[in-house]
């Protein structure tokens, strides 16, 4: 476990979690979560729980990715508050 | 997404990467146990491949390879494997889920049971875990509308 990458990983998580907050356009919310998921993933294997990291990758980037835009795909792309 | 696009890098891209998807999930499945990863990631992986069949294609052409009817099935199908993998050492005198007295019944001894009891489980979870994520998938993206949808035929229409 190296400390500096460790914290490097995770103010890349707190920027993309941050962010996926704040973006008008959900689209790119949606794809700023996939990315914050990810960082997660990297965060997991390389504290050494690689079944944790497995299935945020399966789950978080990979399958509720595609449930988001489909529950986009039946509303507005934009949001209002 | 629900309707056909026409793009050729997407589709010959998805048509690449649909079976390794699937044989890699497989892969993922059967070494569960000695490696990360088990029935619920493969599960996912497989119904992400079915998401990416519908999304590069439509939605008719992830409903023909994998019919509705058929998710229904396999929903079942999965917690029956699991139930039934801890039901039947009960008659054997163990508790639920007691892997090694499947060994009246296979052959190989108590430690090739319990191997078995594991690879059944995760067979029950890997068939539950992908049916339930295209049915979660299909109900999101037709917004539960699946009546009037499975009354058409199966190419690639949808009215909104």
């Amino acid at each position: 476990m190296i400390q500096e990458l460790n914290f490097i990983i995770l103010l890349f998580a707190v920027i993309t979690a941050f962010s996926a907050l704040k973006v008008k356009d959900l689209l790119s919310s949606i794809v700023l979560l996939s990315a914050f998921s990810f960082f997660m993933c990297l965060i997991w294997t390389e504290m050494g729980a690689v079944d944790v990291a497995f299935t945020e990758a399966a789950v978080g980037a990979g399958v509720s990715t595609a449930f988001f835009m489909a529950a986009l795909y039946n509303t507005t792309r934009r949001t209002k508050d | 997404m629900v309707r056909d696009v026409e793009d050729v890098i997407i589709k010959t891209i998805a048509r690449i990467m649909v079976p390794i998807m699937q044989v890699y999930s497989l892969y993922v499945y059967v070494h569960g146990h000695i490696s990360p990863g088990g029935g619920f990631q493969g599960g996912c992986i497989m119904a992400a491949s079915f998401i990416l069949l519908a999304v590069a294609f439509n939605l008719g052409e992830a409903k023909r390879r994998l019919k509705e009817k058929a998710i229904a099935v396999f929903c079942s199908l999965g917690v029956f494997i699991y139930a039934w993998t801890g039901v039947v050492p009960l008659f054997f005198g163990g508790n639920f889920l007691d892997y090694s007295k499947w060994s009246h019944i296979l052959p190989g001894g108590e430690v090739m049971a319990r191997y078995y009891g594991m690879a059944f489980i995760e067979l029950g979870v890997q068939i539950a875990v992908m049916a339930v994520m295209v049915s979660i998938f299909l109900d999101l993206v037709t917004a539960g509308r699946h009546e009037e949808v499975l009354g058409k035929d199966d190419d690639g229409f949808y009215s909104r």
